[in-house]
């Protein structure tokens, strides 16, 4: 507390100035100040700090927190062996072989390919968990990810041909089109790391002929070129039939002597079809592309070669920098580690929304918009990594006060072009006669109609639940948030499986004695994320480094004074 | 000098070239002698003849060497001292008739005859001997009518204690300043009042008190050179450079600043360390810590090399002689291990200094790793050590880097592993500092393109971050070990083979000058010669890249002088 000092002397004054200035009365007790006009307050800037800053009731020792931490752990455990397991790619002797062959496992091209000391952001490394039955394609047999390469964002494509040869199952491609997606949204160039057998054939029919197969790629690159966002690769092996038009379709291509191969029908194929008997290496090998077809532009001797060329053509894109560093980060005040302990597993405990976003905002400042109406939704601003964001953070079930609270601030984010952060825990819409008759279906279609033309970048994180039309006004995946990260305790479905079991008796159908159990599962982050129904499952406490990395990639390929314009759809009142 | 009794070699120097004759003149000036042809030079038409049995054949052979090398064998006769050392006089002397010795300074630790550590009082010296050499100097300079600072240089025979004149320089030399240590004085002010016409500050028995009381000096050269190359002058730009702290007992004369360039053009010093100890050990000690703080990146010099000396324990028991270094090159020149922690810091600053020098505008580098599971970017470092002859050692080291945190990494060094190090760089002020289980290590490095220069512990490490084999590949460069190359800017002065020549290791290829000194390069392996890639005399140097014009006769360093043919297949 500063004391109150009678002073008599100006450098008395200055004394207690510099000892602490001391808080406006009304900001220590709320009190109206005397009403006389005298001498107007002088507001310091650090009172606007003071008031942001949100406090934690968050006690370590409770049983409640021990539990839940307890809980948290476990989860984080298998799911850590999980990913430990998927990051070693395919089966030890084909990353042998690999080796064997004076190749680089692609997690090692993607980092030579990176700035040294930065992240990397990885994309559903989940993808393809358990999800073939009798087969195991780890991270679906690709690698996609959002890195630094000299000093620009760019989304890197990595085939791992030592799963499968590197061939498309279906996920390799829905993955390869979300990677392509997250790039053509933020403009980030992209890079492949081409080593793939191409479309895995058993799967040919849910690889090949629908609108989002194997050709979609390829149109992609086309579009994305045509928009200005280069597109490089680098063969780094076999490039086959559709493959072909991975190098082909780039802006610069680079490829590897005696190892890439780009060709329309290799020497097997060529044999039975005109009877040539031809060499992979005199058929498409890295010489003959790059001196003879013009195929390849760039030709390396083996591929810590070929990724400095990458490099270098990256060096070369003259892409318009924004500056994205920003000096004296705060870091929050309170320790994100903890958030596994204040989330637990059972989502069926209230989650404490300030709490979270204590642990994930610069300096666990928070400008609290409406703070005290429409409580069961928090709206405010903030900073993250120096990036200024609207925050939405569901505390309890979704009311009309609340969805209206919530479209209210997103046309502020939009009216103002600040990215939105949605942290999603949500069991849905309140239901009931009172919500009914206070017109809770078309209070949360304004939410849903504001999130759904909000042309700002929006992130989600699911901390909890996603469920019903709340995982529509939280800007769920049908929503096109530029990223959608799960925490591993996150569960998405219609309904809660004991609910969703309730129901289906209720409404006289036999139920299935298997089908809660079956919910459940279904219900499971890792069992989302193996479907790519989200980007990737990541540990709590590192929910503020993924949205830092997401709000630079989405706004390093902001063109220099591009705003949004969003145009909201009828509102119905 | 001999009529003022001041003793010279005792030698002959007639014309009388009969054979019986210099024997006997040998036999009087008392073997061992040296046999030494009056137009000789460079070690060429010189003999020691030990005793009066081989005297003849001695004579024979340097008579024969000279007649072939300058066509003249006329020979000379001197007495060989085996264990010389250079023991100098500084004297002074007004217009009034006064002068005085400020003390000796015994200058024997040399290489290529030339001084690099000087200290007086000279070790080993009986009182009775010091004042006669003190007295002669000072007749020297009486019998001569001398005026102004003399330094009078005398060869001291270890062995006998006899001591005779060599020369008189005329001028305060590049060691003076470790009179001025002992005795408290300006020389140079000294000089002023001498020119003046003033009479010296002190007299003979001032200077004896104060050099009485005021302990030992030594003096360091420190110069641009290599060591290990026979000492080959070095040149470039001193990329860094930090100097010891400077105080009453140490003392720093240099005239270069990081940044200035060490030229081919001049004697490649550097500067001069002078310490005062209150007894010789303390002394050396100090130097040798000086010499720890003394960091100079960017040129090659023999600051290593000087604390080597310092850590000698002949040297330290005062054993000095101008044969020295040659007599002890073994401890000297030992090799030593680099210790894996200096391979760790010079990865940890390629890789902070890689960090840095792509920092980019997203501050993405200020994000840590997300993600579950060990996603960290393990990365290879490869270092090869600079050796002192130019060549790597066998293998590069390899250090893998794993970032488990923005500033910790686990690290293994050669299979040595260091788990959880946390590093910092400070980029201005070039400073490592890392915190290796139970070790907190400083390391001060210089980064020069490829080329590391760590500070560590008081210690020089010279580090080459080794290029991936593709580069080689992929920029399609020859072999380096099929061409010698010139170790530094130089002339042709000779080219002693002709290609297609059969040559053995250690034979002489070609004699560069630079620095004013001649350097013959030999020969690294057994081999055929190829190509000659430059010629005598010719320029070296690129005729279509422009150069100041003192450039233009030099070539430049790191470029091909002599090709081999190369193994088939």
């Amino acid at each position: 507390m500063a004391s109150i000092v009678t002073v008599r002397t100006g450098l008395k004054v200055l004394r207690a100035f510099q000892l602490r200035p001391v808080s406006p009365k009304w900001l220590r007790t709320s009190a109206r100040v005397n009403l006389s006009r005298g001498i107007a307050t002088h507001p310091h800037n650090h009172h606007a700090t003071l008031i942001s800053i949100l406090s934690t009731a968050v006690d370590k020792s409770s049983a409640d927190y021990k539990e839940n931490a307890a809980q948290m752990s476990e989860v984080m455990t298998r799911t850590t062996a999980l990913h430990e397991k998927i990051e070693k790619g395919g089966s030890g002797k084909a990353r042998e072989k690999h080796i064997a062959r004076g190749k680089m496992l692609p997690r090692d091209r993607v980092t030579s390919l990176l700035d040294v000391g930065t992240p990397f952001l990885e994309l559903s490394t989940l993808a393809g968990e358990a999800l073939y039955p009798d087969e195991d394609v780890p991270g679906g047999g690709i690698i996609t990810g959002v890195g630094s390469v000299q000093g620009t964002l760019c989304m890197i494509v990595a085939n791992d041909s030592t799963v499968k040869g590197g061939t498309y199952y279906p996920i390799t491609v829905k993955k390869h089109l979300r990677a392509q997606e997250i790039a053509q949204q933020n403009r980030l160039p992209c890079i492949y790391l081409v080593d793939s057998g191409g479309a895995n054939l058993p799967h040919q029919a849910d690889v090949f002929p629908d609108r989002d197969h194997f050709g979609r790629i390829f149109y992609n690159q086309a579009r994305m070129s045509s928009q200005g966002i280069p597109q490089i690769s680098v063969v780094m092996g076999p490039c086959t039939a559709g493959g072909a038009y991975v190098p082909a379709m780039s802006d610069e291509s680079i490829i590897v002597e005696n190892q890439g191969t780009i060709f329309l029908a290799g020497p097997p194929l060529v044999k039975a079809a005109t009877g040539e008997i031809v060499s992979a290496e005199d058929l498409g090998g890295g010489r003959l592309h790059s001196s003879v077809s013009g195929v390849t532009d760039y030709l390396a001797v083996d591929d810590a070669h070929a990724l400095v060329l990458a490099r270098r053509s990256i060096g070369n894109l003259n892409l318009p920098r924004p500056r994205l560093s920003i000096g004296d980060i705060k870091q929050p005040l309170y320790d994100p580690e903890e958030l596994a302990g204040i989330a637990g597993t059972n989502l069926r405990k209230q989650i404490p929304a300030h709490e979270i976003i204590a642990r994930i905002v610069d300096g666990s400042e928070f400008s609290e918009f409406k703070k005290d109406y429409g409580t069961t939704l928090v709206t405010g601003f903030a900073q993250i990594y120096g990036h200024k964001v609207g925050i939405i953070a569901n505390n309890g079930i979704l009311f009309s006060e609340s969805a209206l609270k919530g479209a209210h601030f997103i046309q502020l984010c939009t009216q103002r072009d600040i990215p939105l952060v949605f942290l999603q825990n949500i069991s849905g819409f309140m239901v009931g006669a009172d919500a009914e008759k206070g017109g809770i279906a078309k209070n949360g279609a304004k939410l849903v109609t504001a999130v759904a033309c909000a042309d700002v970048p929006k992130f989600t994180v699911v901390f909890g639940a996603s469920a019903g039309a709340g995982n529509y006004g939280m800007c769920g995946r049908a929503y096109s948030p530029r990223f959608l990260w799960m925490w591993p305790n996150a569960k998405i479905g219609v309904m809660g499986s004991s609910q969703l079991s309730s129901v289906m008796e209720a409404v006289g159908k036999s139920v299935d004695p298997e089908l809660k159990d079956r919910i459940e599962r279904e219900s499971d982050a890792i069992f989302s994320s193996a479907r790519l129904w989200d980007d990737g499952v990541i540990p709590p406490a590192h929910t503020r480094r993924v949205l830092g990395i997401g709000l630079k990639a989405a706004l390093m390929g902001k063109r220099p004074d591009e705003r949004s314009t969003t145009h909201f759809g009828v509102f119905r009142m | 000098m001999t009529e003022a009794g001041v003793p010279c070699i005792p030698g002959y120097h007639g014309a009388n070239q009969d054979p019986a004759f210099l024997k006997e003149e040998a036999e009087k000036i008392g073997f061992p002698v040296l046999l030494k042809a009056v137009k000789g030079g460079g070690g060429k038409g010189m003999r020691i003849a030990s005793d009066p049995e081989s005297f003849m054949q001695q004579l024979q052979s340097a008579k024969s060497e000279a007649r072939s090398s300058f066509g003249n064998d006329v020979m000379l006769v001197e007495k060989y001292i085996t264990t010389p050392r250079h023991i100098e006089v500084q004297i002074f002397a007004d217009k009034h008739g006064n002068c005085v010795a400020l003390g000796e300074r015994d200058c024997s630790i040399q290489r290529r005859h030339q001084k690099i550590l000087e200290e007086s009082p000279a070790p080993l010296l009986e009182e009775s001997i010091r004042q006669e050499l003190w007295q002669k100097a000072r007749s020297a300079a009486l019998a001569v009518g001398y005026e102004g600072a003399g330094t009078v240089e005398f060869i001291f025979d270890n062995d006998t204690g006899e001591f005779f004149f060599m020369e008189m320089n005329t001028r305060l030399q590049v060691e003076h300043p470790v009179t001025e240590m002992i005795t408290g004085e300006d020389l140079v002010r000294w000089q002023t009042i001498v020119a003046e016409g003033g009479s010296l500050p002190l007299n003979q028995q001032q200077i004896e008190d104060r050099i009485s009381t005021r302990g030992h000096a030594i003096e360091a050269r420190i110069y641009a050179e290599n060591p290990n190359l026979d000492f080959v002058p070095d040149s470039g730009h001193l990329t860094a450079m930090r100097i010891p702290p400077t105080s009453e007992t140490v003392r720093i004369d240099s005239g270069f600043i990081a940044g200035d360039e060490v030229s081919a053009h001049y004697d490649p010093m550097i500067a001069k360390l002078i310490v005062r100890g209150e007894n010789r050990e303390s002394a050396i000690m100090k130097l040798h810590m000086a010499l720890e703080q003394y960091q100079i990146a960017g040129v090659i010099t023999n600051i290593e090399f000087l604390k080597r000396v310092c850590i000698t324990s002949a040297f330290i028991a005062g054993e000095v002689e101008t044969g020295f270094i040659g007599r002890h090159k073994e401890s000297l020149f030992a090799e030593t291990e680099t210790a894996p922690e200096v391979y760790a810091q010079a990865a940890l600053v390629s890789y902070f200094s890689g960090a840095a020098e792509q920092q980019n505008a997203s501050g993405l580098d200020l994000v840590s790793q997300p993600g579950f599971g060990a996603i960290a970017q393990n990365r290879l470092f490869r270092f090869r050590q600079t050796n002192a002859d130019g060549s790597g050692v066998a293998g590069p080291t390899v250090v893998e880097v794993v970032p488990i945190g923005r500033a910790t990494f686990d690290i293994e060094v050669n299979g040595k592993r260091y788990n959880s190090v946390t590093s910092h760089w400070d980029q201005k002020q070039t400073l490592l500092t890392t915190f290796f289980p139970h070790t907190r290590m400083d390391s001060h490095v210089t980064i020069d393109t490829d080329k590391l220069t760590i500070f560590q512990q008081g210690q020089q490490y010279r580090l080459e971050k080794v290029e991936p084999d593709w580069v080689a590949k992929a920029l399609g460069v020859k072999d380096a070990t099929h061409s010698v190359l010139a170790p530094m800017p130089c002339k042709i002065l000779r080219v002693e083979v002709a290609s297609g020549d059969s040559v053995k290791k250690d034979d002489a290829l070609v004699v560069i000058e630079s620095m004013k000194m001649e350097t013959t390069i030999r020969s690294p392996q057994d081999g055929i010669i190829s190509r000659l890639v430059h010629q005598e005399g010719v320029s070296a140097t690129n005729p279509n890249i422009f150069r100041a014009d003192r450039y233009k006769d030099l070539c430049k360093a790191g470029t091909a002088l002599v090709e081999f043919e190369q193994p088939s297949g």
